[in-house]
């Protein structure tokens, strides 16, 4: 259960993470905001997560101790989610690819066995579904757009896709937690999943590469080898003064 | 009670109104003395409203300036998004830098009302023309820094812009009154990260007090030149457009901010600081000027770092721009010829 | 092709029961956009409930050269205003 919650904690807190680079250098000054209001509301989540851990764990560390104290191979987020931004459209589509997935899974975990899972679930849901109606009109805006647009995003979707299915291939934590009904079982999960991506693809006049080989290993410890500069920047200061009130 | 004040308020109405009438010949300098009198009289200058070509660049530029502040302002201290060291921190951040986001465009939509353009206010950022809050072209090199933006900066910010809540503008103002009520979040939780840092550890005491010799003297200049240099403030008070000098407003900062910064056990930069008990306020030492309009001109340590950071987020978002409003142009031309856009496709 | 995303005027009902209210605006292509810029700029305190936007190029505004023949009429006819009536203070209820 910890393995999991870390899971759905470090995905939102790596991403929140990457999404915060932006703040103050977006194409667009409404869209700075938008940005950094997904940041947020992912930043949020990690931290209720890491509370509930905390919780469960009952061994007196805080929410900061797993977010800055545990090196790349605790950390349990997907691959996906710690690629560099690159430009508008790689952010745009990583952003979408986990939207469509983590829309799915929260509406899914609302029916989770464990309750406390299933309040956080419901309570996450509503930010999501935003998150994913938002990703999605900008696939659309950069799909039709101009030839520029649709070529950097046809591109993103390229270098892209080997990460979506991760997301989808259960590991061994999902299955055992499935069967007890407190996580969903993710191959059904694939279906809905699959269907939005390949709706709003259609509509956006890009194509998923075909065949794709996926890699997988985020979700057991295994990184690309972005996470350890992400952790190296973010894990600072808390290293080099350690145990302080900040 | 009620019907008085209806009286009153009516007399008032046509009072004013006589000076309306249209019968009477609308030279520019009755015009202009209609707009003075509304301004002497506290009522609101509005968008459509007749005003002085100068006032009304005069606005353009100050509000512009002050935008400009807001976005630039949003550079320092992003720089430390990915580092917070807390999640709590971190969220604080985020809101914060966002809302300096959010601030510029509250008053890069008053400047539009007086029918300056967006994209053009920007391009003079870009190129020079049109100047920013100095302050923003110091760096942030620990962590305190991003307390001491939000007690000092923000905190001389507030000063100016509590009065500017009552600037004869009608939008400038209504955008000030929404900031500073945003606003008061940012000075105190920068107060409260110096508080952390001042009562933690040595080194954390340490980088607070290095964050504070260094932003101090910054922060004065903030208030711009003294009153009997300043060239544009004579005219801005007639126009109510500033309520109170620079030096007053210098003055107010000091006194507020000393004793705070006593109670967190750190010291204020300024062997001439003192209390002065005939005058009421804090004396202190001189301004260094020469520094002040070197960063002005463009010689700060980071002038050159913000402009080129805002240039390539707007010449790298280019063609997000143009993709979204192409997109919405075809989206608008389907809905008009739902037939065309079938045969073409 | 370099455009400006147009401008958009933004109205918004800060609780139920209360009418919307002018706030402010920002730039957006379309109306869903524009929606979407005005919930993340105008609302991020808990500020509305709902919003309206409205093109900026679609709003007609009166002049105000033409205040007086416009509003001055109103002005006269007091007696739209129930203070302008003298009731006994023992009548209640009016």
């Amino acid at each position: 259960m910890i393995k999991y919650l870390l899971q759905l904690a470090d995905n939102a807190l790596i991403l929140g993470h990457r999404l915060g680079e932006w703040c103050g250098h977006a194409p667009e000054m409404e869209l700075d905001i938008a940005l950094t209001n997904v940041a947020l509301d992912l930043t949020g989540q990690a931290r209720s997560l890491y509370q509930r851990v905390a919780e469960l764990e009952g061994l007196g560390k805080d929410e900061d101790d797993y977010a800055y104290l545990r090196d790349a191979w605790e950390f349990r987020n997907a691959l996906l989610v710690e690629q560099p931004n690159g430009d508008f459209a790689h952010t745009l589509v990583r952003q979408f690819i986990f939207d469509a997935y983590n829309y799915h899974l929260h509406h899914a975990l609302t029916q989770s066995k464990d309750e406390w899972l299933a309040g956080f679930a419901a309570k996450s849901l509503k930010e999501i579904t935003y998150h994913l109606r938002f990703s999605s009109e900008w696939m659309l805006r950069l799909g039709d757009g101009t030839e520029v647009s649709h070529a950097k995003l046809q591109a993103a979707i390229d270098n892209l896709w080997t990460y979506a299915g991760e997301l989808t291939t259960p590991n061994e934590i999902e299955k055992e937690l499935a069967s007890h009904g407190i996580c969903p079982d993710l191959s059904q999960l694939k279906t809905a999943i699959e269907a939005k991506m390949a709706e709003v693809l259609a509509a956006a006049n890009v194509t998923a590469p075909v065949g794709a080989w996926m890699q997988s290993g985020g979700k057991d410890g295994s990184h690309s080898e972005h996470l350890g500069f992400i952790l190296a920047e973010m894990q600072f200061l808390q290293r080099a003064y350690p145990g302080l009130e900040w | 009670m009620f019907a008085t004040l209806i009286k009153i308020r009516l007399h008032l109405q046509r009072n004013f109104c006589f000076l309306l009438q249209p019968y009477q010949i609308m030279t520019s300098v009755n015009l202009e003395a209609i707009f003075q009198s509304k301004i002497d009289d506290e009522v609101k200058i509005e968008p459509k409203d007749w005003m002085p070509d100068a006032y009304r660049k005069t606005l353009i530029r100050q509000i512009s300036q002050h935008a400009h502040s807001e976005i630039v302002g949003m550079l320092p201290e992003g720089n430390w998004i990915t580092r917070a060291p807390s999640l709590r921190r971190k969220l604080i951040l985020l809101a914060k830098v966002q809302d300096e986001a959010g601030h510029g465009l509250y008053l890069y939509s008053a400047a539009e009302t007086l029918g300056a353009d967006r994209d053009e206010l920007v391009q003079q950022l870009l190129t020079g023309k049109a100047k920013y809050s100095s302050i923003f072209n110091y760096p942030t090199l620990n962590w305190a820094d991003i307390g001491a933006i939000g007690w000092l900066v923000d905190g001389a910010a507030i000063t100016n812009q509590v009065m500017l809540t009552r600037t004869s503008y009608g939008p400038y103002a209504r955008a000030m009154v929404r900031i500073c009520k945003e606003e008061s979040f940012h000075q105190r939780q920068g107060y409260e990260l110096m508080m952390a840092m001042s009562f933690g550890s040595p080194e954390q005491k340490a980088m607070a007090q290095d964050a504070l010799n260094r932003w101090w003297w910054p922060a004065l200049m903030m208030f711009g030149p003294h009153d009997s240099e300043s060239t544009h403030s004579d005219q801005a008070s007639k126009w109510k457009i500033k309520r109170k000098s620079n030096d007053e407003l210098r003055q107010n900062f000091v006194d507020v901010t000393v004793p705070q910064a006593e109670y967190l056990g750190l010291t204020v930069p300024d062997p001439d600081l003192r209390w002065n008990e005939e005058r009421g306020h804090y004396d202190f030492g001189k301004i260094n000027w020469d520094e002040f309009w070197n960063v002005v001109k463009g010689n700060g340590p980071c002038n050159r770092q913000r402009i080129q950071a805002r240039t390539k987020a707007y010449e790298d978002g280019a063609w997000v721009r143009e993709a979204a409003m192409a997109h919405a142009e075809k989206k608008e031309q389907r809905k008009l010829q739902p037939e065309a856009a079938v045969k073409a496709a | 092709m370099k455009k400006e995303w147009p401008l958009w005027e933004i109205f918004i009902r800060s609780k139920s029961g209360l009418n919307h209210k002018h706030v402010g605006s920002l730039h957006a292509t379309d109306a869903e956009m524009a929606l979407e810029n005005a919930r993340d700029l105008y609302t991020r305190r808990n500020e509305g409930v709902s919003i309206w936007v409205v093109e900026s190029k679609h709003i007609t505004a009166s002049d105000p050269d033409d205040s007086d023949p416009l509003f001055e009429p109103a002005r006269d006819k007091v007696y739209r205003h129930p203070t302008f009536y003298t009731v006994p203070d023992n009548v209640s209820h009016m």
